[in-house]
């Protein structure tokens, strides 16, 4: 093994089981301080990390509040097919609303060009849905270390009526106390796994042997190469002339919708190798976001607009 | 794997975040994309070298004045250890942002600037570090650069400040003193080249070494319970398990407990992790607990164990506390308490004292706390609270206020 590997096997270490703890924790406050909390579901593997500590929290009992998930309609089907298995395995119960629905009804638009996602759409459906079930509180996946506004986030964090987030009004939180108290049409976005950072999420996997979608795997796809990344080709994609897809061995890093995230090119069909592969890129992990290259504050934009 | 929690503080502007950038850019802990970014951002920013502040300073607001508003918290992991690193404010409207980063820390790294020596700030986070029982602070006297690098100036400054951190500081507090500049990454990874003549460890070196023996594991055992499970399948007919995370102690298997307040007793039948069972768990873990016997326990009431004499139950008490509000904390009014996750009403009798940071003496009978303030209260909560002396068990004595019309969090507490 070379000097560089080993010095890479090294920072692998363990996951800290106190960030566990500290999870549980955050969750059962959730279920014992609001009246109708929900789980965001994208199928991603933050949230699919939220799902396990759920079960954990409340074993024997099941999880006392439903998965919600916000389908663009731009899913990969690996994701779907997953969720589907995900809440059969664990009895949940789960809530799709649909972002075509919201276009439908005029109330959010699509975008046009090569760019053009969905991402932005789904604020519009997640807020309607919040409203329709009375969400007071919508625990999500986001963690600390993935983008520089985030890292400015609560625990509980308050949004107003509109899912805004202010940063500069944000609630002192003191040791692990949380304040869940809310005025009517308020609501609280909580992040259980704040701490945690990408290579804890893959190492809590690892551990807790947990299965994943496959596309976090190296698969054989179809893509096209634009601004230095590997797109996903698919229906939804508005490809220019001259991008020509091909096949290559891809996986996915992270996982949004087939619009805005982009695939790796990888061998690794082995987690240890993704473990590997992560801890000596030299990109990080929202570098394959196309939702954050918009601009320099494109996070804290959405997030004042209600995104999680 | 063990985590180690480090906060910034000190003065607007005196290298806080900066320091931060240096210590993730030298550990080789920012990716190629992020310094491409901060290149960028730097560039904008029409300066001609890579600003590292911009690496937690990510808010658009904090971009445009150049300061920090709210914590960031980042990390960075060596083959030791995996830090948590809060960044706060310095600027003191926003020091309530500064005690949310701290009050998780084991660490305070308190920065000067090495031309200015100690400024009010300073003296307000060196309290807040003694309040909050922070068992390790570090003064760093940054912008040495600016000095020169010149040892006397160092000197002049540490005997400065010896006075008045022989105040502040508690039995057990460890506190030591760096010069570093965070701008040219003298004393942070790297032995200091322009300093020859300090000897001393860098910053990584005194993180990488600092040992923090958990005496919560021996504090008294206090069990919070946060929810009762109760699945009511088949299976699990009867079942009755209490779930939280125990904040000081040790529980085992066949240990005699009390339920407070209510002072009923039993013995622990099972303690489990999801679906393992366990002989004993330690303060930090989130476990359940089932009982021999069928009691009556709700949210909010605390398991200990029934040997102990001295049962936590306060409802008249006296408290020390950080202000955080606008609306100032006045006697006479009546606030939300919670203590770990118990709630209750409580009453301000009296605001007995309150500090003066930088003299370190106390004005007495005070009628209000503003916004940034610390004193010394006295209160009467509706129901009692299984609260411990801050100092003997940090991890049951504090509480924070809530406004109950705001519902905003407005003071943090720690029982006398
Ligand atoms: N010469 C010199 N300048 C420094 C040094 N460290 C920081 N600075 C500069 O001091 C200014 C303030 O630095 P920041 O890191 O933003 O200060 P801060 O303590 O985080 O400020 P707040 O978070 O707003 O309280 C910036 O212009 C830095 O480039 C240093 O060691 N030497
Ligand atoms: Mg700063």
């Amino acid at each position: 093994m070379s000097t560089n590997m080993s010095a890479i096997h090294d920072k692998i270490g363990q996951f800290p089981r106190e960030l566990e703890d500290e999870s549980i924790y955050i969750m059962r406050e959730v279920a014992a301080q609001f009246d109708r909390p929900a789980l965001l579901f994208s199928g991603g593997k933050d949230s699919i990390t939220l799902v396990r500590l759920a079960q954990k929290a409340f074993f024997p009992g099941k999880i006392p509040f439903p998965l919600v998930h916000i389908d663009t309609g731009h899913n990969f089907p690996e994701t779907i097919e997953f969720r589907d298995w995900l809440v059969k395995e664990t009895g949940a119960e789960l809530i799709v609303r649909y972002v075509q629905d919201s276009i439908d009804q005029g109330k959010a638009k699509e975008e046009s060009g090569k760019y053009a996602s969905r991402n932005v759409l789904q604020t519009v459906t997640l807020l309607d849905t919040i409203e329709e079930f009375k969400f007071d509180a919508c625990i999500g996946g986001a963690r600390r270390d993935e983008e520089k506004a985030r890292a400015k986030e609560r625990i509980f964090s308050v949004r107003d009526d509109f899912g805004q987030w202010d940063a500069k009004r944000q609630r002192p939180e003191l040791f692990d106390m949380l304040n869940g108290r809310i005025s009517v049409g308020e609501n609280v976005r909580v992040f259980p796994i704040s701490n945690w950072t990408e290579l804890d999420v893959w190492n809590y996997i690892k551990e807790e042997k947990m299965e994943i979608p496959s596309i976090y795997f190296a698969h054989q796809r179809q893509v096209i190469q634009r601004d230095g990344m590997l797109w996903a080709d698919s229906e939804h994609l508005n490809k220019e002339a001259d991008e020509i897809p091909f096949e290559t061995t891809v996986r996915f890093r992270t996982v949004g919708d087939m619009t805005c995230t982009a695939a790796v090119s990888s061998t690794a069909v082995d987690i240890n190798v993704i473990i590997e592969e992560i801890l000596s890129a030299e990109i990080s992990e929202r570098g394959a976001r196309i939702d954050d290259k918009r601009s320099e504050a494109a996070m804290e934009k959405r997030k004042q607009q209600g995104y999680f | 794997m063990d985590i180690l929690r480090i906060a910034t503080a000190g003065s607007v502007d005196d290298g806080k975040s900066t320091l931060i950038g240096r210590l993730l850019y030298e550990t080789n802990s920012i990716t190629k994309d992020k310094i491409e970014a901060l290149e960028s951002a730097s560039k904008r920013k029409g300066l001609n070298f890579l600003d590292l502040s911009l690496l937690t300073d990510g808010l658009i607001a904090e971009r445009e004045q150049g300061i920090t508003i709210d914590v960031a918290h980042i990390y960075f992991s060596t083959p030791t250890r995996k830090y948590i690193i809060a960044d706060t404010p310095g600027h003191i409207e926003y020091t309530r942002n500064m005690v949310t980063g701290a009050s998780n820390a084991k660490v305070s790294l308190i920065l000067v600037d090495a031309r200015q020596g100690i400024v009010e700030q300073t003296a307000r986070h060196l309290s807040i570090a003694s309040l909050l029982r922070i068992p390790k602070v570090i003064i760093c006297v940054n912008k040495m650069d600016l000095v020169q690098y010149q040892e006397s100036k160092f000197n002049e400054i540490q005997d400065k400040l010896s006075d008045l951190v022989h105040k502040t500081t508690f039995q057990g507090q460890n506190v030591s003193y760096l010069p570093i500049s965070s701008l040219f990454g003298q004393n942070i990874t790297k032995q200091a080249d322009e300093m020859p003549w300090f000897t001393g460890n860098t910053l990584l070196q005194e993180l990488e070494t600092f040992e923090f023996a958990e005496t919560l594991a021996q504090a008294p055992a206090r069990f919070p319970v946060q929810f009762v499970v109760r699945p009511m399948t088949e299976a699990y007919h009867d079942y009755r398990g209490y779930a939280g995370k125990i904040s000081s102690g040790t529980f085992k298997v066949g240990d005699e407990i009390r339920v407070l307040p209510t002072g009923q007793t039993s013995t622990i039948a099972t303690i489990e992790k999801f679906e393992n069972s366990l002989d004993q768990a330690i303060a930090g873990e989130s476990i359940v607990m089932t009982l021999s016997n069928d009691i009556d326990i709700s949210r909010g009431n605390s398991i200990i164990l029934a040997s102990e004499t001295n049962v936590p139950s306060l409802k008249d008490f006296s408290a020390h506390v950080c202000w955080l509000d606008h609306q100032a904390l006045s006697a006479g009014k009546t606030y939300l308490l919670q203590h770990g996750i118990h709630t209750t009403k409580a009453k301000i009798t009296q605001i007995t004292e309150r500090l003066d940071v930088t003299q370190q003496t106390s004005t007495n009978e005070v009628g209000q706390l503003n916004l940034n303030e610390i004193g010394k209260i006295s209160l009467r909560t509706a129901q009692a609270i299984s609260a411990d002396i801050y100092a003997e068990n940090p991890s049951n004595g504090s509480f924070i206020l809530i406004d109950e019309f705001s519902n905003s969090t407005v003071g943090v507490g720690f029982v006398d």
